[in-house]
């Protein structure tokens, strides 16, 4: 066990690198320099630029501090906002987009596994081929398409529900349907799938035959079985969702992380885009590794040490 | 039980009268003949396939699509980008089968231009992936061992890396544009291809035909091509239709948030980022039609996806 977790931590400060050495590329390969040739930074963001990057340095000095204040946190100023750095920017848009991000998972996961529960127990059933058809269209359907058609329908031709922002709960009911449609919908088909497998085991039919009520059988036997694909598939829903949160919170004008960074994007602010890329990344590839562990932690059936994990 | 044993010796197999015996009616000759005609794999597959309905109705979506994104065009008297202002935001009509948008192009003319760059970026990607996707995990798969190993260990940490994010930044560092987007696309989407490949060969390389295969000394490259590659079809198959819909949702959504295709082409992602702010104004028309076709498309694409799926997974097999 301790070995497998050591070399997966392994694994994952490799991808770390990857990514902090792309962003490092990222600054010196664009065109001239990435912040003076700019009309809108003024001589002060200049100078904290300069005395920030060392950009008179030569390349592997540059590559080196660059490593050196990814590691101590400090991604730097930002070129298009004066005295902001891009933590300020990170340390606001963070808890917004974590709350975002943490209502949706729930929304998606419980109601994607009450889904698939129906589904299977009402196998080839009427409710199975709705819930289904549901769910093909929920993947089938891009979140920021679903967020302009909800806004269109709920906020502008019935007026039920504020459009935009994020102050209240009703403000966070659009948004997180948006975002939780996909993953929900993801959930509800691998639920179904696995239920029906597990549901044709002998211990099912040994606690039916003990008499045990339906209602306990599925919760008590068959659901722990049923839900462990679903915790492998987390890390991918996790980066669907924390992506989803850009163009979600573009849409909503939500101010959080994912908006900060879609604008750093259509401004060029280079290091805003390189500390979001280097956080992001950072933040998923831990919830990746972490899945990984709880998934050996909670199924005793994986074993750690196999050679190679295939 | 007693006198069941001595029914049992009475009758031992040599005192056993031959006319307690009968011939069964049936013909010999006909009992050993096949009910049913003799399919390939793929005909069967494609029998199956035939059967589901859901992703009948995909295919005949998805060539519907593939022919209006060829010949579309030509049926409107419009440009792609010819802008009329005068004619903003016209509702569907008569001339105007789609509408207008907000510069007074026409939205039927610019729905097929952009069902050609999501298709042509789509299936480019698909097949990139596959290309990449096969030698690798070809090889990874067939050599074993350390090569196996360190290509393996690269995978792993190309999977790890967030996809999307790293698009994002490449399309950043080198500027969106219709190729660098695949390029993009397919700097790490061709992991899944490749682990996919490589578990199919795994399994096939032990199998006897193969074995038997090598032992009258046919080069590695010949077994790879034509032992291992035809007989792994199938998960790569269905693994190319699940990657066309996941390139086009990833090119709206560049689209989305400014890294997409720029004029003077008009991706679907694009039309849909155009009309957001139409939308509120209730000229719904000018999102409906991209939004429609993005969605459909992958629909098309995801239900095609499993019922190849399905169809081909001989496990499955009636």
């Amino acid at each position: 066990m301790l070995k497998y977790i050591s070399k997966r931590f392994a694994v994952m400060l490799v991808t770390l690198w990857i990514i902090i050495t792309l962003t490092f590329i990222l600054m010196v390969s664009v065109p001239g320099s990435p912040f003076n040739s700019d009309q809108s930074s003024n001589e002060t963001i200049k100078a904290n630029l300069e005395a920030h990057y060392n950009l008179d340095a030569p390349y592997h000095i540059q590559y080196f501090n660059y490593l050196k204040s990814v590691a101590t946190f400090d991604f730097g100023p930002s070129i298009k906002q004066p005295n902001q750095t891009v933590n300020d920017l990170l340390g606001r848009g963070f808890p917004i987009s974590l709350e975002l991000g943490i209502v949706t998972i729930v929304v998606a996961v419980i109601s994607g596994i009450i889904l698939g529960i129906i589904a299977a127990l009402r196998h080839n059933g009427f409710i199975d081929y709705m819930a289904m058809g549901f769910a093909v269209l929920g993947i089938s359907i891009p979140n920021f398409i679903l967020a302009t058609l909800l806004i269109q329908q709920l906020a502008v031709n019935l007026d039920i529900l504020p459009p935009a922002t994020w102050s209240s709960p009703a403000h966070m009911i659009m948004p997180v349907l948006a975002l939780a449609t996909g993953p929900m919908a993801i959930i509800a088909r691998l639920t179904r799938s696995t239920m029906l497998e597990v549901l044709t085991q002998d211990y099912i039919k040994m606690a039916r035959a003990k008499g045990l009520s339906p209602w306990k059988i599925v919760f008590k036997h068959a659901l722990r079985n049923a839900l462990m694909p679903v915790v492998t598939i987390m890390g991918t829903l996790l980066a669907s969702i924390l992506t989803g949160t850009f163009v979600i919170e573009q849409i909503f004008a939500i101010p959080g992380m994912g908006k900060y960074f879609v604008e750093s994007i259509n401004q060029r602010d280079y290091p805003v885009i390189m500390g979001t890329t280097v956080f992001y990344s950072a933040f998923l590839i831990l919830m990746l590794f972490l899945v990984d562990i709880a998934y050996g932690l909670l199924d005793p059936r994986i074993k750690f040490h196999k050679k190679g994990g295939e | 039980m007693k006198p069941a044993n001595e029914v049992k010796t009475a009758h031992s197999p040599s005192q056993i009268p031959d006319d307690w015996f009968s011939w069964k009616d049936k013909d010999k000759g006909e009992a050993e003949t096949v009910a049913r005609p003799s399919l390939s794999y793929w005909q069967d597959a494609w029998r199956r396939l035939v059967k589901n309905k859901l992703a009948m109705l995909g295919l005949a979506f998805l060539v519907l699509l593939g022919l209006m994104a060829i010949f579309g065009p030509i049926l409107s008297p419009y440009q792609v980008n010819t802008q009329n202002l005068p004619n903003q935001y016209q509702p569907p009509s008569a001339e105007y089968w789609f509408g207008t948008d907000s510069a007074g192009r026409d939205v039927f003319t610019r729905t097929w231009y952009g069902a050609r760059i999501s298709l042509f970026v789509g299936l480019m990607a698909a097949l990139i992936d596959v290309t990449i996707g096969i030698i690798w995990g070809g090889i990874s798969g067939y050599k074993g061992g350390r090569t196996d190993n360190i290509m393996m260990r690269i995978i792993e940490i190309l999977y790890g890396l967030p996809y999307l994010l790293v698009v994002i930044l490449l399309l950043v560092v080198l500027g969106p544009s219709l190729s660098t987007i695949i390029i993009a696309l397919t700097v790490t989407g061709w992991v899944g291809m490749a682990r996919i490949v490589r578990g199919q060969v795994l399994q096939i390389k032990n199998y006897e035909f193969v074995l038997a295969s090598k032992s009258f000394g046919t080069k590695s490259s010949r077994i790879i091509r034509k032992n291992l590659l035809p007989n792994s079809m199938g998960p790569i198959i269905v693994q190319m239709t699940l990657t066309v819909p996941s390139a086009i949702f990833a090119e709206a959504f560049l689209s989305f948030i400014g890294l997409g295709i720029q004029a003077p082409y008009a991706s679907w992602g694009v039309m849909a980022n155009d009309s957001l702010g139409a939308i509120l104004s209730g000229n719904w028309w000018t999102l409906f039609f991209p939004a429609f076709f993005i969605s459909f498309t992958m629909f098309a694409f995801n239900v095609l996806g499993d019922g190849l799926q399905d169809a081909l997974d001989p496990k499955l097999r009636k």
